[in-house]
């Protein structure tokens, strides 16, 4: 058979599924051509003269069973009556005959006249007696065609009506079809097919099923049918199966037996699915077996391992894996086949096939589900062996990914036996014999086989508890003498990781006294072991050491507190002194995960050693030090803050700290005010998952940043340059965070006796919940006036508020609020503060209900936007108010949007605000770190970008088009915008109409343009390469052509398209490849080594097109 | 030329080497993201291209067999040359050679054509050090070598990515 190799060293007999369309088995049209019955299989019988068709429907029809009337059926099949005909009423038996007739007449020439039969016998005019009187001339010939086309006839009829048939009718068929199996062979396809419908019956007698199977067994050899017949015989087991289970059970074995041969020599894939199935029923529903487990296995195994290929555009579908995953389950479903199975197993892990080896291993692996002892016992030395084998020797990690966990399956199935007392114990023996293979390729941390075994042991002792036990007995000891023995860090590093990894199996299966013995007798060694990592000075052993370090302190009640006190000196020692900032941070993370275990000992001991490294001043000669020294402290003091008591004693150091250093006037203080908001930000998220630390959070952090910055902003009495570092952009922007953080996670109710405060203050200057609120003068961020500039960047910090608040908590006074933000955000000649003023707006229109008010607020905002756009200083501004609504509309689905963002297409065109329009695409499209996303409970729609896409696009493109050309490119950034953040898979089915665009955005001069349009067309070269493959020519040309563009960003970009380029079919790459060989070369010689770089990549790559090898 | 050892099933000549650890990606400096400033080629950047290179038997890369050493590279981009000794893991490997082709083959494609290449055994590793040299010099055999498909597809497979 085409296509379907057997693998090497299968057996002779081995058969594999064939490819539908390719060979005999199936397609051929019915006919005289293929006679499937060869003479070998030619029984008598096979042309016996219809004789018997009389007798059949002789006079028991008639006189025990009156059929009954067609009322009757028709009321059962609950059909409308039929439509009455004048004659049909007055002279039935006329039209019955005319009609019957036109039936035969039809039958006899096409074979296609069993529609008004089955109409007929649908609707109740005629019985299945009149029809098979009717077809009586047909079924009595003695041409077989004729008698195959009357049986088609009948059994299409009862395949459509089979559910109306009475349970007489349905005897008298059955009996009728059981001795038509006899006939001619171009008859039996219709027999089975009417078989088949009968099958269905729910009114079948008791034991017809029975009668009919043992019929088709022993008349019927089916493997010498056709594809779509052999497919009927198993549905009509696959039936009688599902409905009549327990008839059939008393067939015995022979049932068995008989499905046996029916399947034997199966090779359709479709027909195998089919019966793979059935087998897999035999088993689970305890049919007998009886003597013939062996024939049942072989007629099934003959098949493993898989091996087939669909054909390419196979209508049907069907997978190599459908096949695998189907056999699998029929070879695992019963540990009566092991003795058979493992010995095939174990030949198979030999073989030269990956996908062999792979097949065995996962089969063995859903064996072990459900072996015992029993089953394993005589194969566990082979299975054994072969694990190591593969995992010792392969070069796939798929392949050592299975080994391992068919080796976890086989410890487990061992654990899982009870053991009976005059047994050995199986899992120890197994056990043992892997610790004896493996145990002295752990003493050498230095070779290849170190960690193969480390697997292979570990794998084991993570199936049961108890085989964990008895691997690290014996491991952990060894491991600690090894690594004494050993004093390189590297040959160390090895050891601890192993250790490590033991030590993690410990924690998975908990402690039981006994086990804890093992373990607390090596407590003392393990933890001088781990300490002294921790000292070593290579930073990769301190970071094992580190990781160790955090198990440990999760084994409940390993740690003495003498050692926890250990632990903490030495993670502050890390955190604060060690140089390397991978040590440090590992160090932190490892105090912020065992902070909740012992939080008394953390806040009793590392807070205050922090603290204190925080308040000594630096001294002169090495304050650079002393610098990075302080932000290690603050980065500690965070990462430390995982408990709720420990952030009662951190945020007051932190804030205690940030006072300190607004106060000073060094040119770094602007540096560090930001280090503490990173670390007063790291505190909020590590609080928001707890309502109370969330709370206090809230409550001691926000009153005091605003207070600080409320004071700093009244003391600034002039305009810029400001003076007070609290007020710089950055500064007021590394504040958003931490107030926005501590926001968001509030309840409602909390959340609103806090917006009680904040926004009076603003609106109002209502001071008297800051602390220390003695201020000089008043407070009025939305006043006029020149001097009051400092006070109104602090809308930065309203906006972080009141723009994170739950949705459904109520601003007092938004409309006021709202106004004087859109006053703001127009008018003001700080670009900071007009965009912060524009987001908080943004952010709060977002969030506002629908409704009147809304409307005209945002009535208010266009009419605003629309003279701004037009002319005057504050062009920009409105251009950003304008984008940041349109956001927040775009984001809710408002129905205003649309409007907005045809303004902002038509400004695409506008020599000066063009490209700043363009990118405000990206704007629209991008997730905004601080308002308007998800998290601080925005309204924001799934699909929002795919919407957005699928109504703007058209608009840009052609606008595009209409374009001058010196506006073109703004359109094209515009769009190149848009598709990088839209989601691939949409972008993909999207791709046809887009790429003649965006092939010509590569010739655009702007390099921007060029690189947006590169990044969006790599990943659809990974993803998508079918629909790219028509433009190859045009893609290589450019790819090639930027390659040499003057900008490096462009030059990268291009390289990797040309790398991500073979991807496509190596047929449609084939003739390009020396060409793009020959051009890669140049930049091989690039003066950047990161274009160097991926030069050397993409070239590679296209000499291992259509290479041997690839 | 030596043809691939490696069928399956069949036992390695070296089971159990020792493995060395892999150096990290290198760091990019903000000079190399200076779009004006030009870099050099310099030993790293070679090394980067032939450490990654596959062992013809191991699922390991020559780096961490230690059959290439960044000590053991040399490039004088002024001049246009490129020396690399490797270091075969025993003295009888009998992939020397093969080693020695994939090595000169990366440096082949991944260079421009400006570089003089010359690659051979680190002196005093291997016993048929002067032949294996010898057949690495001679660009006729290297020609020749690649054009049987079987060689070049071991040697394809020591330069493919690895999946």
């Amino acid at each position: 058979m085409e296509g379907c190799s057997t693998t090497g060293g299968h057996r002779a007999d081995r058969r594999q599924p064939g490819i539908p369309g390719v060979g005999c088995t199936h397609g051929a049209p019915h006919g005289g051509d293929g006679c499937p019955r060869s003479a070998g299989t030619a029984r008598p019988g096979n042309h016996r003269p219809p004789h018997v068709l009389p007798e059949l429907r002789a006079p028991s029809l008639r006189k025990t069973s009156p059929l009954p009337p067609a009322s009757q059926l028709r009321a059962r099949a609950g059909a409308p009556r039929p439509r009455a005909h004048a004659s049909c009423s007055s002279s039935p038996t006329a039209y019955h005959r005319f009609a019957i007739n036109t039936v035969i007449t039809g039958c006899d020439c096409t074979g296609r006249g069993g529609g008004r039969g089955k109409a007929g016998l649908k609707d109740g005019s005629w019985t299945v007696l009149q029809l098979v009187e009717a077809l009586g001339f047909c079924l009595e010939n003695t041409d077989p065609r004729m008698r195959g086309r009357g049986m088609q006839l009948l059994s299409q009829v009862l395949l459509q009506c089979y559910s109306l048939l009475q349970e007489k009718e349905v005897l008298h068929l059955v009996l009728f079809y059981e001795n038509r199996l006899q006939d001619h062979h171009l008859v039996i396809p219709s027999v089975l097919q009417g078989l088949q419908a009968l099958s269905m019956c729910e009114v079948l007698s008791p034991g017809l099923a029975v009668s009919v199977l043992k019929a088709i067994f022993q008349e019927v050899h089916v493997q010498s049918l056709l594809q779509l017949d052999r497919h009927t015989v198993y549905s009509i087991i696959t039936n009688f199966m599902g409905t009549r289970e327990e008839e059939l059970k008393g067939l015995g074995a022979d049932f068995t037996f008989g499905f046996i041969q029916v399947m034997d020599g199966e090779k359709d894939p479709r027909n195998l699915l089919v019966a793979f199935q059935i087998v897999r029923d035999l088993i689970a529903k305890n049919y007998a077996l009886g003597p013939f487990v062996e024939e049942l296995f072989e007629v099934t195994s003959c098949y493993f391992p898989i091996d087939f290929t669909p054909p390419p555009n196979d209508p049907h579908g069907i997978q190599r894996e459908d096949l695998i995953l189907s056999l699998r389950a029929v070879l695992a479903s019963t540990p009566q086949f092991a003795e058979f199975l493992l010995p095939l197993l174990i030949e198979k892990m030999d073989s030269d096939l990956q996908s062999a080896k792979l097949d065995a291993l996962q089969t063995l692996a859903a064996c072990c589900a459900i072996y015992g002892q029993k089953e394993l016992q005589e194969f566990l030395p082979s299975l054994w062996s072969s694990l190591r084998r593969e995992v010792f020797q392969t070069a796939s990690e798929k392949v050592e990914a299975e080994s391992l966990a068919a080796l976890h399956a086989l410890s487990a199935c061992l654990s899982r036996s009870v053991l009976s007392s005059d047994t050995e114990d199986l899992l120890d023996s197994f056990l043992s014999s892997i610790l004896q293979d493996c145990r002295h390729h752990l003493c050498e941390p230095d070779m290849k086989l170190v960690w193969p075994s480390a697997k292979l042991l570990q794998a084991a002792a993570g199936a049961s508890r108890r085989a964990c036990h008895h691997v690290t007995r014996s491991v952990l000891p060894l491991l600690l003498e090894q690594y004494t023995k050993h004093s390189q860090s590297s040959q160390r590093r090895t050891i601890l990781e192993m250790l490590l990894g033991f030590l993690e199996l410990q924690q998975k299966w908990g402690h039981v006294e006994e086990e804890e013995s093992t373990l607390l007798s090596l407590q003392a060694l393990i933890c001088s072991v781990v300490f002294s990592a921790l000292t070593d000075s290579s930073v990769q052993l301190q970071l094992v050491g580190i990781r160790a370090l955090t198990l440990l302190g999760s084994l409940q009640g390993f740690l003495s507190p003498s050692d926890l006190e250990l632990v903490v000196d030495h993670l502050i020692r890390l955190a604060l002194c060690e140089e390397d900032s991978q040590s440090s941070e590992a160090a932190m993370e490892a105090a912020g995960s065992l902070a909740p275990i012992y939080p008394k000992v953390f806040s009793g001991r590392m807070v205050p050693r922090l603290e204190e490294e925080l308040q000594t001043e630096p001294e002169e000669e090495s304050s650079r030090d002393r610098c990075s020294l302080r932000q290690r402290c603050l980065q500690a003091l965070a990462a430390v803050s995982t408990h709720t008591s420990i952030v009662r004693e951190t945020v007051p150091v932190l804030l205690q700290h940030l006072r300190k250093v607004q106060k000073g006037s060094e040119a770094g203080s602007a540096q560090d005010i930001i280090s503490v908001c990173r670390s007063l930000h790291r505190v909020a998220l590590q609080c928001q998952p707890e309502a109370e630390s969330c709370w206090y959070y809230h409550q001691t952090v926000v009153p005091c940043l605003l207070a600080m910055a409320v004071q700093a902003a009244m003391q600034e009495s002039t305009h810029p340059p400001l003076g007070k570092v609290l007020l710089q952009e950055e500064v007021l922007a590394a504040m958003v965070p931490v107030i926005s953080a501590a926001t968001t996670h509030l309840s409602p109710e909390l959340a609103a006796q806090s917006v009680s405060h904040v926004v009076p203050l603003f609106l109002n200057g209502e001071v008297s919940f800051l602390p220390q609120n003695s201020f000089p003068c008043s407070f009025q961020p939305f006043q006029d006036g020149e001097c009051l500039e400092a006070q109104r960047r602090l809308v930065a910090l309203l906006m972080a508020f009141v723009c994170s608040l739950p949705r459904n908590v109520a601003i007092p006074q938004q409309e006021w609020l709202l106004r004087e933000l859109l006053v703001l955000s127009c008018s003001c000649n700080c670009p900071f503060t007009a965009t912060t003023a524009a987001k908080c707006f943004a952010g709060l229109v977002n969030k506002h209900p629908a409704g009147q008010q809304l409307d005209e607020i945002l009535q208010l905002a266009v009419n605003r936007i629309e003279p701004g756009l037009v002319e005057g200083p504050h062009r920009t501004q409105a251009l950003t108010l304008l984008l940041w609504v349109t956001k927040a509309l775009v984001l809710r689905y408002h129905p205003l949007s649309s409007q907005l963002t045809d303004k902002l297409l038509g400004l695409l065109s506008d020599t000066e605000l063009g490209p700043a329009a363009a990118d405000g695409f990206s704007l629209l499209m991008a997730e905004s770190p601080d308002v308007l996303h998800k998290g601080c409970h925005a309204d924001v729609r799934i699909m929002f970008r795919q919407r957005f896409f699928t109504d703007n696009v058209p608009k840009l493109v052609q606008g595009f088009h209409g374009a001058g050309p010196d506006v073109k490119a703004n359109y094209l950034k515009g769009l190149s915008h848009v598709l990088n953040h839209l989601p691939k898979p949409v972008l993909v089915t999207e791709l046809p109409t887009l790429l003649p665009l965006l092939l010509e955005a590569l010739s655009c001069s702007d390099h921007v343009v060029q690189l947006s349009t590169l990044s969006c067309l790599q990943p659809l070269l990974l993803e998508a390469p079918q629909s790219l493959s028509l433009h190859v020519d045009t893609l290589v040309t450019k790819f090639l052509s930027l390659t040499s563009s003057p900008t490096m960003a462009v030059r990268i970009a291009a390289l990797r398209c040309a790398h991500a380029l073979t991807n496509l079919p190596t047929i449609v790459l084939l003739p390009y490849k020396a060409r793009v060989i020959r051009a890669l070369a140049k930049p091989l010689d690039d003066k950047k080594r990161l274009v160097r770089k991926e030069a050397v990549a993409a070239r590679g790559e296209w000499f291992l097109l259509g290479s041997p090898g690839r | 030329m030596v043809g691939p050892g490696q069928g399956g099933g069949q036992p390695l000549q070296n089971a159990n080497p020792l493995i060395y650890r892999r150096s990290g990606e290198r760091p990019v400096t903000a000079r190399e993201e200076d779009d004006e400033l030009p870099d050099i080629i310099d030993d790293r950047e070679i090394f980067d291209l032939i450490r990654s290179i596959n062992d013809p038997e191991h699922p390991l890369t020559l780096e961490e067999l230690n059959v290439v050493e960044q000590v053991r590279v040399k490039v004088n981009d002024a001049e246009s040359t490129v020396s690399v000794e490797f270091t075969p893991t025993i003295p009888h490997c009998s992939m020397a050679t093969l080693i020695g082709l994939s090595i000169k083959v990366k440096l082949i494609r991944s260079l421009p054509e400006r570089f003089k290449l010359d690659v051979h055994i680190t002196p005093g590793t291997h016993v048929s050090e002067h032949a294996v040299n010898k057949q690495l010099a001679d660009k006729e055999r290297v020609a020749a070598a690649l054009e049987n498909s079987h060689l070049l597809e071991v040697v394809n497979q020591c330069l493919s990515a690895r999946s």
